[in-house]
């Protein structure tokens, strides 16, 4: 065993992922599960530093390297690729198990990449192997879907690659480390992370795509691209303030969207961004306290995100639907996923007790002695809304509100103890965030249990949910309804393409005029020329009267003969 | 649990319960606000009721503007479909029961898993 610190986790996945492709059965199921255990075992007993190296060109190139932040996302995502590959274990689909580990593989890679190239190896990986998670729901609209997200994850690739060469240039390095928002490469990479973290108005690949994949390959999805991101980002950029503002919208817009969202699970997908933007706004402020709250929630935010897709991946994968206008009443058959789901809607939530409560707060307290009070207020506004979104309406509508008639029974074992192992962690870190809180980058002694936040958070909470009892009963609560809801994807959907459409037309039909009033202009000259001859003999006329034409037969003739004398 | 016993929350009293119980919880924290001292950082946390208050009108306000959004945001449901001719039969599928949508996995997962 003496070899495989020197593995890179990535590799680990990558060659699974092999072995997986040429098994079947319960082999290819043990194999699939095995790889995040062995994974995890390897990683405890890695230590910090860089594990390999080489020169490329003229430059040294680090594909593997080890410290407190990327061990964090190291851990983190093989619990998720575990808790995931557990999940899916009823899946018979060799491209989606074997994209799923490639995928969870270049997530690993990017988080433990030292150099800005490696990421961007593993940047495209990510986005070419998470595709097929998409595609894999073989539907026309997930086809559609899948191609509008690989688009725009190829492209915060490509620009990652330029500010990279850019990067180069500058500095004389590739190895990545903090950047900065100085020079045109600074702000090339910033790009590619926002894209990838989902930034307001570059949001769309992520409520567009994810609610379109199968309902296992949502869960893989929610783990890793997004915290990705948050990683790069918290490596790249820390302490920069526009991250601050950019942050806070996250986690204010997405929660309108998700009132009246009907998909649920694309309801998920807008708190999904709402819980990044706790951390962007963590990473915006970037003192020791508001990293480690940026890196802990997103840890938590992966299991408990997980676990609110894997109930709702329950739902669609036993009843077919994922409206919330056409469930309701499925605690009546579904009592296990109703009380995971509700472990997960507390967690996400942030109710004391629960994983949420001990990572959000630490930027919330950040973000108040920094002296970002308006911050402060849109996030605790955020802080209500998630609850009153994803915490309330999620379990509400799909489990609880009217009954829809169905009775679809729990889903089969592999989804529950997938999700009952996510609900665990969710109320262990709660109830245990010590445990958490010894793996973070920074030692703050940060204690999350005293009497002031348990009381507000549990005061703003409660209240929220009367709020909603409130509106429900008064009839003012939005009803849901079969729609789709105009977003930011509006723009590149539908106006752009309308926009060239009309463009070309115009294009067309200037064309068109333009070449019909040539022909005519040319037809009047030409009408004109013969008009002018018109009755003369001459060489340009109309007509010619059969005497002209006997004298140039004889003229011809006459030529021939004096040719024949000639020769 | 039966598929046709009375379940939980079809008994109205046990709905008027729960709500009961959030009612009476809402009020105990509200003066838990007298009772405990709190140490603030912001000036308005010092306001009696702040965080009750900020969580009751911040929900009202979100769900008003949410829905006063949908005015100007709602479309049909195949709004993004309704052009391409080749998206027409990508509807959700009909409501499946377990075993249909098992077996439509099959089918589905039949000449999907091109296994060795």
């Amino acid at each position: 065993m003496m070899w495989m610190p020197e593995l890179p986790p990535f590799a680990l996945f990558f060659i699974g992922a092999l072995i997986a492709a040429v098994t079947r059965g319960p082999l290819r199921g043990a194999i699939m599960v095995a790889i995040p255990i062995i994974g995890a075992i390897q990683l405890s007993m890695v230590p910090e530093g860089l594990h390999l190296q080489f020169a490329f060109l003229d430059y040294q190139l680090i594909p593997y390297q080890v410290d407190r932040l990327s061990l964090m996302f190291g851990y983190v995502f093989h619990i998720a690729a575990f808790i995931a590959i557990v999940y899916s274990l009823h899946v018979r689909d060799t491209v989606q198990q074997v994209a799923a580990i490639m995928y969870a593989g270049s997530g690993l890679g990017a988080v433990f990449a030292g150099d800005l190239l490696t990421l961007f190896v593993f940047w495209e990986f990510l986005a070419f192997t998470s595709v097929f998670l998409v595609w894999a729901r073989k539907s026309q609209r997930a086809y559609a879907a899948g191609m509008r997200y690989l688009i725009i994850q190829v492209l915060s690739g490509v620009i990652l690659l330029i500010g990279a060469l850019f990067y180069a240039a500058e500095n004389g390095t590739l190895a990545f480390g903090y950047i900065g928002l100085d020079g045109i490469a600074g702000w090339l990479i910033f790009i590619a992370f926002g894209i990838k973290c989902a930034f307001p108005m570059a949001h769309n690949w992520l409520t567009d795509a994810y609610p379109e994949a199968t309902p296992t390959g949502t869960v893989f999805l929610s783990a890793f691209t997004t915290k990705v991101a948050v990683y790069a980002l918290a490596r790249g950029y820390p302490g920069t303030e526009l991250l601050v503002y950019i942050g806070a919208a996250m986690t204010c817009f997405p929660i309108f969207f998700a009132v009246i969202e009907n998909d649920l699970r694309r309801v998920l997908a807008y708190s999904l961004i709402n819980q990044v933007g706790f951390m962007v706004v963590g990473i915006g402020i970037g003192t020791a306290l508001a990293i480690n709250g940026a890196v802990s929630h997103a840890f938590n935010d992966v299991i408990f995100k997980g676990l609110l897709f894997m109930s709702m991946g329950a739902v669609l994968h036993m009843t077919g639907r994922i409206n919330g206008s056409e469930l309701g009443g499925l605690y009546k058959t579904m009592p296990k996923t109703t009380v995971l789901c509700i472990v997960g809607a507390a967690s996400i939530s942030a109710f004391p007790l629960f994983s949420g409560f001990v990572s959000k707060s630490m930027v919330m307290t950040a973000a108040l002695e920094n002296g970002f009070d308006w911050i402060w207020l849109m996030l605790l506004f955020a802080s209500a809304g998630v609850f009153h979104h994803a915490g309330i309406k999620i379990p509400y509508f799909a489990f609880f509100a009217h009954d829809s008639g169905i009775r679809a029974s729990d889903p089969p074992t592999n989804m529950l103890v997938a999700m009952f192992i996510a609900a665990g962690l969710c109320i262990a870190i709660g109830i245990y965030p010590a445990a958490l809180y010894s793996l973070l980058p920074y030692d703050t002694g940060y204690n999350p249990y005293d009497a002031t936040h348990v009381l507000a958070q549990t005061q703003l909470l409660f209240f929220s949910a009367l709020a909603f009892v409130w509106l429900n009963l008064k009839g003012l609560y939005p009803p849901e309804l079969r729609s789709t809801n105009l977003d930011f994807d509006w723009i590149y959907r539908r106006v752009c393409p309308n926009i060239l459409q009309r463009i070309f037309s115009i294009i067309w039909t200037v064309d068109r005029t333009l070449r019909h009033a040539f022909l005519v202009r040319l037809d009047r000259c030409l009408t004109f020329v013969a008009q002018r001859n018109e009755g003369v003999s001459s060489l340009l006329s109309r007509t010619y009267p059969a005497g002209s034409m006997v004298m140039w037969v004889a003229v011809i003739l006459g030529v021939y003969l004096f040719l024949s004398f000639v020769q | 649990m039966d598929n046709e016993k009375q379940h939980l929350f079809d008994d109205p009293k046990n709905v008027k319960r729960l709500l009961w119980f959030l009612y009476i919880s809402c009020a105990l924290l509200f003066a838990l606000d007298f009772v405990i001292h709190r140490h603030v950082a912001h000036s308005w946390e010092n306001l009696w009721g702040f965080y009750p208050i900020y969580g009751f009108v911040g929900c009202s306000i979100l769900v008003f503007v949410a829905t006063w959004m949908r005015t100007f945001l709602m479309r049909p449901e195949d709004y993004y479909d309704k052009d391409d001719s080749i998206d027409i039969d990508v509807k959700e599928s009909p409501v499946l029961t377990k075993r249909q949508v098992k077996d439509e996995q099959h089918t589905k997962l039949g000449d999907y898993d091109v296994d060795a």
